[in-house]
């Protein structure tokens, strides 16, 4: 036998200091006050009126972009599916490309088209238009969501959707299936698996970034993840700060669980 | 008909996908500070970056975290899948459960969880931190990339080496590791650039006065963009475009080397 039981140690000891004590810090922190008796006051912090106007805002902003994400990568996938092989992996190359590039620096980039004295503000001038104010509005954080996470909704779209097998879809047409039909009773139901993957790679981190929010918000619109990096940095409230945090992982369990519900593989095709 | 329409798609989510990377191209070489106004070429920019100190320090550090990090995360994922091969199913399965906490778990959550770790402990933030969360997210892609290729044959072939004489030092040079050698290296690699892509983890493990490439961006992003971060863009935008071509070249001849 080459496997040895004991060759897992360092790996199960890694998961012990860095995932499971981790978690119970997180947890410890965010049942305790900060005289150091138990609460619960952290956790129904998220109550407060500020806390939850965030949250609101940060589930409608992730829902919208995964929407629009949606939306832009289906069409996106059918296309690659039906064009030629050789151009495929050309495009395939096109689209994993700005994935390379640090998403600070991607996100930057809409600061610098969309400011006041940005690109596209000086091309509305020279057409004489007026300047639009368009950074530090919910529009704007969307947009940087929509242009940083489009790829991770794209790629496993076309993962399962390159594999549906060209007969079923000749079959249906065969047997008298109208185009929406086939659409509606083969195509998206065989694409799911990719669907879900994908709504799990947007969503999650579209409901818990600050950066986007800070960056292209001018920390003036406040998402959940804006409100928990704050009591870190800023007011230094750890205990708030890990209650908030563990009320957030709720949220992401919880739509984890709807998720995989649509999906019937179990979440194999994550990566 | 059809055709046009999806080229014409394909051209619009190309443009809005390279529109901005481009724009951050030209304005570095872009003379004046200003982004609106292009005043003539220029290289300062570039030369502004290469003279500061703090934003070459920010890149050694990146890139030999993300080194250490990735060999770390491959040694100690590989020999998991190793270990697992011997265990029941039962165990396996709980094991991956765990593994894959930090993948579906939200990087801040993941990030303020270590550093609350950190400070339990009392362990002093800094690079020796940063590199621990590191490996901590990237363990679980070695193994979901390695432990496919690991299977009842492996073993199989190991033994009959053993029973042909070979050492158990020989049998797994010659037999395992050519086996797992794909798994290992997309591992690494995946690894790498996670590493290298990560912001809020390190965000929230690193201590004061020590930068990787990301958390100098988002300061510096904050007190006002500076063109020079337009030539830092440049840069990583042609490295990745390098990288990945040398990758995909590589392995396009690999796929006809196997066709042929």
């Amino acid at each position: 036998m080459i496997a040895k039981k004991r060759y897992a140690a360092p790996f199960i000891l890694w998961i012990i200091a860095g995932t499971v004590i981790p978690l119970i810090s997180i947890a410890y922190y965010g049942f305790t006050s900060r005289d150091g008796s138990f609460t619960f006051a952290n956790i129904a912090a998220m109550f407060r009126h500020d806390h939850m106007q965030a949250l609101g805002l940060s589930l409608l902003l992730a829902f919208i972009s995964t929407l629009i994400c949606l939306i832009i990568a289906f069409p996106m996938a059918m296309v690659l599916r039906e064009s030629k092989y050789g151009k495929q992996g050309f495009l395939i190359f096109v689209i994993i490309l700005p994935m390379w590039m640090n998403f600070l620096l991607r996100t930057m980039a809409w600061q610098v088209l969309l400011e006041r004295q940005g690109v596209i503000n000086s091309l509305l001038g020279l057409f004489g238009l007026p300047r639009q104010e368009m950074m530090n509005t919910p529009g704007a954080i969307v947009l940087g969501m929509v242009y940083d996470f489009l790829p991770f909704m794209i790629l496993p779209i076309y993962n399962t959707v390159s594999k549906i097998d060209n007969h079923l879809i000749e079959a249906a047409y065969d047997l008298g299936a109208t185009k929406l039909g086939t659409y509606t009773k083969i195509i998206l139901p065989l694409s799911v698996p990719g669907i879900v993957s994908g709504i799990t790679m947007v969503f999650i981190p579209a409901l818990t970034t600050f950066v986007i929010s800070n960056m292209l918000g001018g920390g003036k619109i406040n998402l959940i993840g804006n409100i928990i990096e704050q009591e870190f940095t800023v007011n230094s409230n750890w205990y708030l700060g890990s209650g908030l945090s563990l009320v957030m992982m709720v949220f992401i369990i919880l739509s984890m669980l709807l998720l995989r519900k649509f999906d019937k593989t179990g979440g194999e095709n994550l990566i | 008909m059809k055709k046009a329409i999806g080229r014409i798609y394909i051209l619009i989510i190309m443009l809005f996908l390279y529109l901005p990377i481009f724009t951050l191209i030209v304005l570095s070489f872009n003379e004046a500070k200003s982004m609106s106004v292009w005043t003539g070429f220029s290289l300062k920019w570039y030369e502004e970056l290469f003279r500061s100190k703090i934003m070459m320090g920010a890149i050694v550090n990146t890139f030999s975290i993300a080194i250490l990090a990735a060999l770390v995360a491959t040694v100690v994922g590989t020999m998991a899948v190793l270990g697992m091969a011997a265990m029941k199913q039962r165990h396996v399965n709980v094991l991956m459960g765990f593994n894959n906490i930090p993948m579906l778990n939200a990087d801040i959550v993941t990030g303020i969880a270590l550093m609350l770790f950190f400070l339990m402990v009392g362990l002093p933030r800094g690079y020796m931190t940063i590199l621990f969360s590191h490996a901590t997210f990237c363990i679980p892609y070695v193994i979901l990339s390695v432990k496919p290729r690991m299977n009842k044959n492996t073993d199989r072939l190991f033994e009959a080496a053993l029973d042909l004489g070979a050492s158990e030092r020989y049998a797994f040079r010659r037999i395992v590791l050519p086996e797992l050698r794909p798994g290992i290296m997309s591992g690494f690699l995946l690894s790498f650039t996670m590493s290298v892509d990560d912001f809020i983890i390190t965000y929230f493990t690193r201590g004061a006065g020590i930068n990787t490439i990301s958390t100098l961006i988002y300061s510096q992003v904050k007190v006002g963009i500076r063109p020079s971060l337009f030539a830092l863009s440049t840069l990583v935008f042609a490295a990745a475009l390098i990288v990945l071509l040398a990758v995909n070249l590589r392995q396009s001849r690999d796929d006809k080397a196997i066709a042929a």
